[in-house]
């Protein structure tokens, strides 16, 4: 097993004050190593998206931490943090959020282009990007004009353009059919994890479970499981 | 600095443009909303131009008249004491008479025409205009008159140098064409002739002199001329003054100005009103790509940087089309209607520039507040 690529200490998280206050995430505990695909699995409302935006500096916790390559990153400005998303995690969205209005190879270089790099090399370096995924083919396309499977491999380029460090994926098969869906997780597994990057992937998809080496259980907030290489460790 | 936002406003340039519809609906709003103001501005402009026309093409340098008078083209009569004063006066290098009045000509056709003469003081014809035709001692000559060719040129029937009329039952004799540099407000044709023959062929009023036009010795004279000739209980103004006095007259007193004024606040209520709503739901629709930006890792600035580039280059696109239309619309109507005043001046455009930066500023602003207000969160909750 590689070395420790995010580490939470105790997260927690609630929402809303008095009555209404409701408490998504609930003392979460976790680490995340180089060269492993964690799953975080669990039905809706078990508070998986709202772990997953804390660890990746997009929601900060009420509680707890957030260890990053060694670094706190809610102990950081938000221009800092907004920088570490950059530098050193990469989005797959749920619903992709891929911009219409912009060509595929566009969309892939969006990283680039918002780590300063100029535009032509930016969109040479995505269409790399895009071999890598196969969709070279349709770099000029916008992306409403591609399946709903190459929309989500044009999200994996984007994500991975930046290289990143860490690779975040939200229901990644969630608006595919199971057999596009398993080939996106096959393709992830084979292709995009080595061992200097940690993938998440945040699903409650159990027919992709397979290709998983961890796999965090969570249900109403906690933690329930925690399997790694077919090892109950919780 | 420019070169690291590059990418970014490239970004936002294909995200403004590539949505047509949107596009095309915000160049739209602000194209008519600049395309109204200027029209309007220009008009007003245009006709406060030719109200001042007979000061600009008499060029004297200090206008004596009654109090009351507050244009060129309604003066009130002055005894022949105020210029005999006024000559006398410290300071004053010399000062003549010079007439306006209004009269009716017959045409060669027999139709009738309504005039505006002009009479110039016999001794130094001072105020004359420039002659295209004839020469300036033949205004001496029997009912001589020269005409200005301007764009009412034509209502004389396009009179050459021995066309003759009938003024008051006098003959007049066109002795020369003139040109001035600016046409009067109300699209009547100008003669020129001595202040004598003037006020022989039209019925006057017991006092004959309109205006008295001094020539200072020195610029520096002039307040001292200013306080003797209120000392008489008539006022005198510098060129720059009666100009301010006509267009302060025609803005405030006739309502003009009003309502000009009011049609340059609805354009732009109504360029704000478009803009700022299309632009609206431009950023609202794109709310959530401006989230996943700043979950990838765009920073606020980054983001500000992109509505505000969007909300001025929209602006300053529709800001040149409105402007080229309105200018090519006066072109056009000028080609169509000699007379139509008409003018774009720089003030008309940095009026309507300002107003235009108002615009993409309040429509930025509304853009900027909702995509500060959204959180990357939201993004993954979807």
């Amino acid at each position: 097993m590689g070395k420790v690529a995010i580490k939470a200490n105790g997260l927690v998280k609630w929402f809303g004050e008095g009555d209404t206050k409701t408490t998504a995430v609930k003392s979460v505990s976790f680490e995340a190593n180089f060269g492993e695909l964690l799953y975080i699995v669990g039905p809706s409302g078990s508070g998986k998206t709202t772990l997953l935006s804390m660890i990746s500096g997009v929601l900060k916790p009420n509680e707890g931490s957030v260890i990053v390559e060694g670094n706190d990153i809610w102990k950081m400005k938000s221009d800092e943090i907004a920088d570490l998303r950059l530098n050193k995690i990469g989005f797959v969205f749920q619903d992709y959020h891929l911009f219409p209005r912009l060509t595929t190879v566009e969309n892939v270089a969006i990283p680039l282009i918002l780590k300063k790099m100029d535009w032509d090399e930016s969109l040479s370096i995505s269409l790399d990007y895009l071999e890598i995924v196969g969709l070279q083919n349709r770099a000029q396309l916008q992306p409403f004009k591609l399946s709903g499977g190459e929309q989500q491999r044009v999200a994996i380029a984007r994500a991975i353009a930046g290289h990143p460090d860490i690779l975040i994926l939200d229901e990644p098969t969630a608006s595919l059919d199971g057999d596009t869906g398993r080939k996106i997780v096959e393709f992830v597994k084979t292709k995009i994890l080595n061992a200097d990057r940690c993938v998440i992937i945040v699903t409650h998809d159990s027919r992709i479970y397979e290709y998983a080496d961890s796999i965090m259980k969570m249900e109403d907030g906690k933690v329930i499981g925690f399997e790694r290489n077919s090892v109950n460790i919780i | 600095m420019i070169k690291q936002f590059r990418g970014i406003l490239k970004i936002a340039f294909k995200l403004l443009v590539n949505d047509k519809s949107k596009f095309i609906a915000l160049l739209v709003g602000i194209t008519f909303a600049v395309f109204l103001m200027i029209m309007m501005m220009s008009m007003f402009s245009g006709m406060l131009a030719r109200s001042a026309a007979p000061v600009f093409n008499i060029g004297a340098k200090i206008w004596v008249m009654d109090p009351a008078v507050n244009n060129a083209t309604s003066s009130i009569p002055m005894p022949d004491y105020v210029l005999s004063n006024a000559k006398s006066i410290n300071g004053v290098k010399y000062a003549v008479p010079i007439y306006f009045g209004n009269a009716l000509v017959k045409l060669k056709s027999g139709a009738y025409q309504a005039v505006n003469v002009v009479g110039l003081d016999d001794a130094t014809l001072f105020g004359r205009p420039e002659l295209i035709a004839g020469k300036i001692e033949d205004i001496y000559a029997e009912n001589a008159f020269f005409v200005v060719k301007d764009s009412e040129f034509r209502k004389l029937e396009s009179p050459s140098i021995g066309a003759q009329f009938e003024i008051n039952d006098h003959r007049g004799v066109i002795v020369g064409v003139a040109k001035v540099a600016s046409s009067g407000l109300f699209g009547v044709p100008t003669l020129y002739t001595t202040r004598h023959r003037a006020i022989t062929y039209i019925p006057t009023t017991r006092f004959t002199t309109s205006f008295v036009l001094i020539e200072p010795k020195r610029e520096s004279d002039i307040p001292f001329i200013q306080k003797q000739i209120k000392k008489l209980g008539y006022q005198a103004l510098t060129k720059a003054e009666f100009v301010e006095k006509i267009s302060d007259f025609y803005t405030y007193q006739t309502g003009m100005g009003m309502n000009v004024l009011m049609m340059t606040a609805i354009s732009f209520i109504v360029g704000l009103s478009i803009s700022g709503q299309t632009f609206y739901t431009f950023i609202l629709e794109n709310l959530e790509r401006f989230g996943a930006l700043k979950a990838i890792g765009a920073k606020s600035h980054e983001l500000i940087s992109m509505i505000l580039f969007q909300a001025s280059f929209t602006a300053l696109l529709g800001y040149g089309l409105g402007v080229g239309l309105a200018s090519g619309l006066m072109m056009l109507a000028r080609l169509r209607l000699p007379s139509y005043a008409s003018q774009v001046t720089y003030t008309n455009l940095t009026f309507a520039f300002v107003m235009v930066l108002i615009i993409a500023g309040v429509s930025s602003y509304i853009g900027v507040r909702k995509v500060l207000q959204i959180q990357p969160f939201d993004i993954f909750r979807g």
